[in-house]
């Protein structure tokens, strides 16, 4: 979308990082825009997990932005993914959340997919009796939902509408592709699916997730009990664009003095809280490097967080300019010990639409939502950190928020 | 032996709903055994085996937390609940405990008013009779019936 496609002069993006107006959150054109450019545009869209879809034949029905997709493993256990939309009238394939089949049909007029989303069967096709029909000419191999490239990285799927996206590895690069390996390890366990329905623009929530100075103001649990002070050692990794980001802390129990926290009287400094049961901080070094956080985004709406030993990936999907979907899978590891598995469930007190350390993520984005009503013209101030999207040793910094606006206006060209 | 009747139940499930929408939580773990558990899941969860919950407490000391965070840390703007609580069903009894499900509609009130259903689903719980002769939760299992929530979930269910 350039300048002028907007046709509206007031709706003006000054050039930089530092300032984001408040229109972008609320216009249409900028929503159909985000849809063909950034969701079905030269990116990579979280799917699935490889372990929903293990054996062939096995599918799930998920998303790319708005559109519907099937995920499905073949009968050579390759991974396909193509719209969830019939070719004949455009009625959805599949209707369930996932399970297993030989081949899809279209509930409508039972148009038949195989498991790449190759058109098998058109009912009635040679009419009946002789009568009716569809004409000699018709081709099934003319006639498919858009199929996407696949492409799975330590048994996440992501999937791409766009045939000259680069190659996943090449897209993550070499530091985020690291540090999704060094959580998802070794084989998962799903246990327990979570959807959460957020009142706001999707980009508000990546720039949540993105937002490193926010976590330890806003989610005071975390400060209170030392989980995710800003002065405890950790940084902020930013991939080139800025399109990714890593944000991660290393934990040391011992208690720091603090002065900023106690001079500014910041409300996340409460004193003697105390958990009545503090088994649930009890966790283990299960990666054995220290990390006790480690939030990490890929462009444009995947999350995979580790809190100590709570791992969850997030997938984000607009659903509506003011309406944001969030899907949330629970993992575990398949060779977990009961104690540590105990752990998990536990620790999933910390995450998801009730955590801890993460309900106000979802009410924060609709208090800006609510907030910037009336003021499209005014604009949001991103400059703690310099204005810059390098990676930061430090997380008192909006870099990786400035990296995903260097990365949107790239492909939104705006 | 414990007496599980449907009165007693009730009277149960009556205070443990007024303790909540009352804005009373202070009093809300006393409803659970020390050693409890107290889960806040979904049906499909439930039915797929998957123990994982949005709200996971295996002491009544882990619900005292949820108290104090929803008191003292945890940001959200101001609502409340009204539970509303269909009749227990008994599904058996064994070694002092019965096998309780009973359905409940909560509605949400927001703070400008807006008022809507928040979470519908059914109580799974196993019920003991305490050493002070009261009912108590061994086990609150709470099965929503939808996999989503909106916003999100502070008060508990």
């Amino acid at each position: 979308m350039s300048h002028s496609e907007t046709h509206d002069p007031r709706r003006t993006w000054e050039d930089g990082l530092t300032r984001v107006p408040y229109w972008l959150y609320r216009d249409r054109d900028v929503y159909d825009a985000e849809q063909k450019r950034v969701f079905q545009g030269p990116t990579w869209n979280y799917l699935c997990l490889e372990a929903e879809i293990a054996e062939p034949g096995a599918y799930r029905t998920t998303f790319v932005g708005e559109m519907p997709v099937i995920v499905t493993r073949d009968e050579e256990g390759e991974l396909q993914a193509f719209e969830n939309r019939c070719a004949h009238r455009g009625a959805l394939i599949a209707i369930d959340d996932g399970g297993k089949t030989r081949d899809f049909a279209c509930v409508y007029h039972a148009w038949r997919y195989d498991l790449q989303g190759n058109l098998r069967g058109v009912a009635f096709q040679q009419g009946v009796n002789g009568k009716g029909g569809m004409p000699p000419g018709f081709r099934m191999e003319e006639h498919h939902p858009r199929k996407l490239r696949t492409a799975s990285v330590a048994g996440l799927v992501f999937g791409s509408l766009d045939e000259d996206v680069p190659p996943i590895e090449e897209y993550l690069g070499d530091e985020i592709l690291e540090r999704i390996e060094r959580v998802l390890c070794k084989p998962v366990e799903i246990i327990g699916r979570f959807k959460q329905t957020i009142p706001n623009n999707w980009k508000l929530y990546m720039e949540n997730v993105k937002d490193s100075y926010h976590a330890s103001l806003l989610h005071v649990f975390f400060t209170t009990f030392n989980i995710n002070r800003l002065s405890q050692k950790g940084g902020v990794i930013v991939s080139e664009t800025g399109a990714h980001h890593v944000s991660y802390s290393k934990l040391s129990h011992q208690p720091q003095p603090n002065t900023e926290y106690s001079t500014e009287k910041l409300r996340s400094n409460k004193e003697g809280y105390a958990l009545a049961d503090p088994s649930m901080l009890d966790g283990c070094d299960e990666f054995g490097d220290g990390v006790t956080l480690q939030i990490l985004s890929v462009f444009p709406g995947f999350v995979l967080a580790q809190i100590q030993n709570t791992i969850a990936v997030r997938q984000i999907l607009p659903a509506g300019i003011d309406k944001t979907v969030l899907n949330w899978t629970y993992l575990g590891f398949a060779d977990d010990t009961p104690e540590l598995r105990r752990m998990r469930l536990k620790q999933s007190n910390l995450t998801g639409p009730a955590g801890f350390v993460s309900m106000e993520d979802g009410a924060v984005g609709g208090f800006v939502q609510r907030g910037i009503m009336g003021a499209d013209h005014e604009q949001a101030v991103l400059e703690m950190g310099g204005d810059g999207i390098e990676t930061q040793d430090n997380r008192t910094t909006e870099a990786s928020v400035r990296g995903f606006w260097n990365a949107y206006r790239g492909y939104m060209e705006i | 032996m414990a007496e599980f009747s449907q009165e007693r139940l009730g009277n149960l499930n009556a205070a443990y709903v007024r303790c909540i929408d009352n804005d009373e939580v202070e009093a809300w773990p006393a409803f659970f055994e020390e050693r409890c558990l107290y889960v806040v899941t979904t049906a499909d969860n439930y039915a797929a085996g998957m123990q994982a919950g949005m709200i996971y407490a295996d002491t009544r000391a882990m619900l005292q937390d949820r108290v104090s965070a929803l008191r003292e840390a945890n940001v959200y703007e101001r609502h409340r609940y009204r539970h509303i609580v269909g009749l227990p069903c008994v599904l058996g009894t064994e070694d002092g405990a019965a096998r309780v499900e009973t359905p409940f509609l909560v509605v949400r009130i927001m703070r400008d008013g807006q008022t809507e259903v928040f979470a519908s689903g059914r109580y799974l719980d196993r019920v003991v009779e305490g050493v002070d002769g009261q009912l108590k939760f061994a086990e609150r299992i709470v099965v929503c019936d939808s996999q989503n929530i909106d916003t999100l979930l502070a008060i508990p269910l």
